[in-house]
């Protein structure tokens, strides 16, 4: 039965280096696997966690965020506030049951289109491991769905305000 | 209880996409969706019957939504957006479905293809529902131009922009411009000296009423947006002051470290002072104290002859490094190359034998203005009798750099027509194929081989030193032989390589760099100029190598660029920006922290944060972090991308 089992991932990728990234395997002819579903946003700084949520709750097996390198985002420093919500994401993942081979936040710049399609290769492996993504919380998962979203980002903005100097 | 009326299109790409994505059933499932009123596959969707059909049945149909599945929207968004506007619709009621370089080129399996292929379209379909009209904003352009880097093709792009009106900020790294260029002795495949040629157009950014020009300097930091950048740049200080220095040289000849600093612009064949004239056509023509040598600024212990010296009582050692901030429209990146270390491919024993030398020094010791004063000399003085060429010393070589450098070939080539001009040696030109691929390139390596000179196919392999004498081997693809060549001297053509600093400029002006290492254009074949991020353009070899011909144009084409912009005088600029919802605003002012830009303030009088719409950039960082859901970020707001997901994922 999991000999069949093709898990179905959803990646989320930066336009600037990430989507180019993928375009590039692309114009590069590399071949992987056709498991991941890629929606473009601006910036990687863009994904909140109610985005991965939702991907779980629409029968995702795995997300994956890709954005620039640190240091090459197009707007300077999103992919650090990514880099820092990443950790917070993943131990709210892992709380509501959802093994960690399911989600990864890598980097992938514009020239990088073989190691995209490595990535995807790699987590497609990963993720048949672990099997189908049972919604173990059900339908509670749509319930906690919000709260957990809420959580996650006060604890990036917590983390946020300890790191900057606010008002003006 | 359809609001919607769309339209999806799925472009076969010739057989890109048909090939391996069976793009009719594609279209006869998604035309099963309700609101989706027609579905229809062309082969090519992007051609003017292409765009004809979609502009048709928007305004038959009455479409107010359109969706595409096709290439990647990187490269045809901006198409189609035109085609809806043609047709009356907003571009931006347009949602795209990358199933080319997405799916059908990175797909084997054409079944798994054809179900990726509509699970992005159905995606793209649940998306384009919420999408609303965005009118793009307009901007005026400042209309000046800041070139970086001072080479043949940053002076090039400088004189065309100001010969056209126009003011431009010249920014030069080195304390002259000229770049490699001028270190040149002839160039191929005319042979016109170098100097010739580049020295009257170095005058004339001296001279350009429009060109400020700005040496020993680099940029530090670039703010703001196409047709709008601040750009902030650090000019050391040269000790030296501009008005008063006349070029005379009298500081280099008192200076007591004379003849005892290798020399950059000879590549260390020859030995210069601390205060010196970089070189006689140098532009500006002004002196330069050296602040690593000088003993005086390193040790404060000096009897300062050179202050003595000069009579226009230019020296001040009190001067300080300034920095100077310009607003222009738009930057062009011209920072050259670095030529690879030889060092670093030690079996060809540069830097251990004093008579194999790097190409760039070859041309130094055939200046007739260099250092053996156009002679071509052993380390001991004399002439030598034979002489090796080795092409491709870091370039195409796993080793080091996969590419090909484009330029040694050519460059080699002359090197031995050089080496018999001007002496009696043999020469071996030890190369893996010979690539003479420019206007009369083919023909200069015709004559060349009429000179006598020895072409061994076969990648140099190793230079030793046997019984004193240097030894090049090499296989002979040719004769199929294994051959060591003594001579008496070796010329290593090295690859041009990105400059060390490359990432660090990369990063400091937001743009990408291939996995060369260069920096990246838009577009590989049709856009090789413009790089992502409006409003910066490349030129010459920071982009890829390239001779002189293909520097001078791309030099051109980048002023082009910039011209065209000042001609418009005003810029579209994305029209991607985040707004927040007062309502719902608690005034925690997170978002404020989050945004690099700057663009969030606390609006004091209602206590909730507020967007300056103008300074936002659409990142949607803050979107992403406030706790209240209170900020929308238009065309990637929450709907949009939830809706999206879904679909991809249904
Ligand atoms: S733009 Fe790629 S991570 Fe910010």
């Amino acid at each position: 039965m999991s000999d069949n089992f093709e898990p179905k991932i959803l990646g989320i990728l930066c336009n600037w280096c990430s989507y180019a990234g993928a375009d590039l395997a692309g114009t590069s002819r590399l071949k992987y696997p056709a498991n991941i579903r890629i929606v473009k946003v601006m910036c990687s700084g863009r994904v909140e966690p109610t985005l991965i949520l939702k991907a779980f709750q629409e029968g995702a097996d795995g997300v994956l965020i890709s954005g620039c390198h640190p240091g090459d985002c197009h707007y300077v420093d999103g992919n650090i506030k990514t880099l820092r919500r990443t950790p917070l994401v993943a131990r709210l993942l892992t709380q509501i049951g959802i093994e960690p081979e399911r989600f990864k936040q890598v980097w992938v710049s514009a020239s990088e289109g073989e190691k995209f399609g490595k990535i995807v290769e790699q987590m497609v492996e990963d993720i048949k491991k672990v099997g189908p993504y049972q919604k173990k919380m059900g339908d509670q998962l749509d319930v906690v769905m919000h709260e957990v979203a809420a959580s996650a980002k006060e604890a990036a903005a917590a983390e946020e305000k300890g790191g900057s100097n606010c008002g003006s | 209880m359809s609001d919607h009326k769309i339209g999806v299109y799925v472009c076969h790409c010739g057989s890109n996409i048909n090939g391996v994505v069976n793009c009719a059933k594609v279209t006869e499932e998604i035309g099963k969706i309700g609101e989706v009123v027609v579905a229809k596959d062309y082969k090519y969707m992007c051609s003017d019957p292409g765009q004809e059909m979609i502009k048709n049945d928007i305004k038959e149909k009455g479409l107010d939504r359109v969706v595409i599945a096709a290439c990647s929207p990187r490269m045809h968004e901006p198409t189609f957006r035109r085609a809806l506007e043609g047709a009356g619709l907003n571009g931006y009621l347009l949602e795209m479905a990358n199933i080319r370089e997405h799916v059908s080129w990175v797909t084997k399996d054409k079944e798994e293809a054809t179900k990726k292929a509509l699970s992005l379209v159905k995606g793209a379909v649940k998306r384009v529902k919420l999408h609303e009209p965005i009118e793009e904003r307009e901007v005026p352009v400042t209309n000046t131009t800041l070139v970086l880097g001072g080479g043949i093709s940053g002076i090039q792009a400088a004189l065309q922009v100001a010969e056209a009106g126009h003011k431009v900020y010249l920014i030069e790294q080195k304390q002259y411009i000229g770049g490699n260029m001028a270190k040149f002795d002839k160039t191929f495949p005319t042979l016109d000296c170098a100097a010739c040629i580049l020295t009257p157009k170095m005058v004339d950014v001296g001279q350009s009423p429009n060109i400020e020009l700005y040496t020993s300097s680099e940029v530090i930091k670039v703010d703001g947006y196409v047709g709008n950048f601040t750009v902030t740049v650090r000019e050391k200080p040269r000790y030296i002051n501009h008005d008063k220095c006349t070029g005379c040289g009298d500081c280099a000849s008192a200076c007591i470290m004379k003849n005892r600093i290798p020399h950059e612009f000879d590549e260390g064949l020859s030995k210069r002072s601390a205060a010196y004239i970089p070189f006689p056509q140098a532009v500006p023509l002004k002196a330069v104290i050296d602040d690593g040598n000088c003993l005086f600024l390193t040790r404060k212990k000096c009897t300062l002859a050179c202050v003595k010296a000069c009579g226009a009582k230019a020296i001040n050692f009190n001067q300080h490094e300034t920095i100077h901030e310009f607003k222009v429209g738009s930057i062009i990146l011209a920072t050259g190359f670095d030529l690879f270390d030889a060092k670093r491919a030690p079996q060809y024993g540069y830097g251990r034998y004093a008579n194999v030398i790097n190409g760039l020094q070859f041309e130094r010791m055939t200046n007739a203005s260099g250092p053996t004063s156009g002679h071509i000399t052993l380390a001991d003085g004399t002439e030598p009798k034979s002489v090796a060429v080795i092409h491709c010393v870091g370039s195409r070589d796993e080793n080091y750099n996969k590419y090909c450098s484009r330029v040694c070939c050519m460059s080699s080539v002359k090197f031995a027509h050089l080496v018999k001009d001007h002496c009696d040696a043999e020469v071996y030109e030890f190369y893996i194929d010979m690539r003479t691929f420019g206007k009369g390139y083919e023909e200069f390596y015709n004559r060349v081989q009429e000179e006598g000179v020895h072409f061994v196919r076969g990648k140099g392999a190793e230079v030793a030193q046997i019984d004193g004498r240097l030894v090049v081997i090499a296989e002979d693809t040719l004769l199929g032989q294994y051959r060591e060549i003594p001579v008496d001297m070796v010329i290593l053509n090295t690859a041009l390589e990105p400059r060390v600093d490359a990432e660090k400029v990369a990063q400091t002006l937001g743009i990408s760099r291939s996995g060369d290492g260069f920096f990246m254009e838009s577009h590989i074949k049709l856009d090789p100029v413009t790089t992502t991020t409006d409003g910066i353009y490349l030129a010459g070899c920071c982009q890829s190598p390239k001779d002189i011909p293909d520097s001078v144009a791309q030099g051109s084409a980048a002023a082009a660029q910039s011209l065209a912009i000042i001609a418009t005088g005003k810029v579209k600029i994305s029209p991607i920006s985040a707004s927040i919802d007062s309502e719902q605003c608690a005034g925690c002012r997170i978002c404020i922290g989050l945004c690099t830009y700057r663009a969030i303030k606390l609006n004091e009088e209602t206590l909730r944060a507020e967007i300056n719409e103008a300074v936002c950039k659409g990142c949607g960082t803050c979107a992403a972090g406030c706790p209240s859901g209170a900020i929308r970020v238009s065309h990637f707001n929450d709907d949009q991308l939830l809706a999206q997901i879904e679909g991809v994922l249904a």
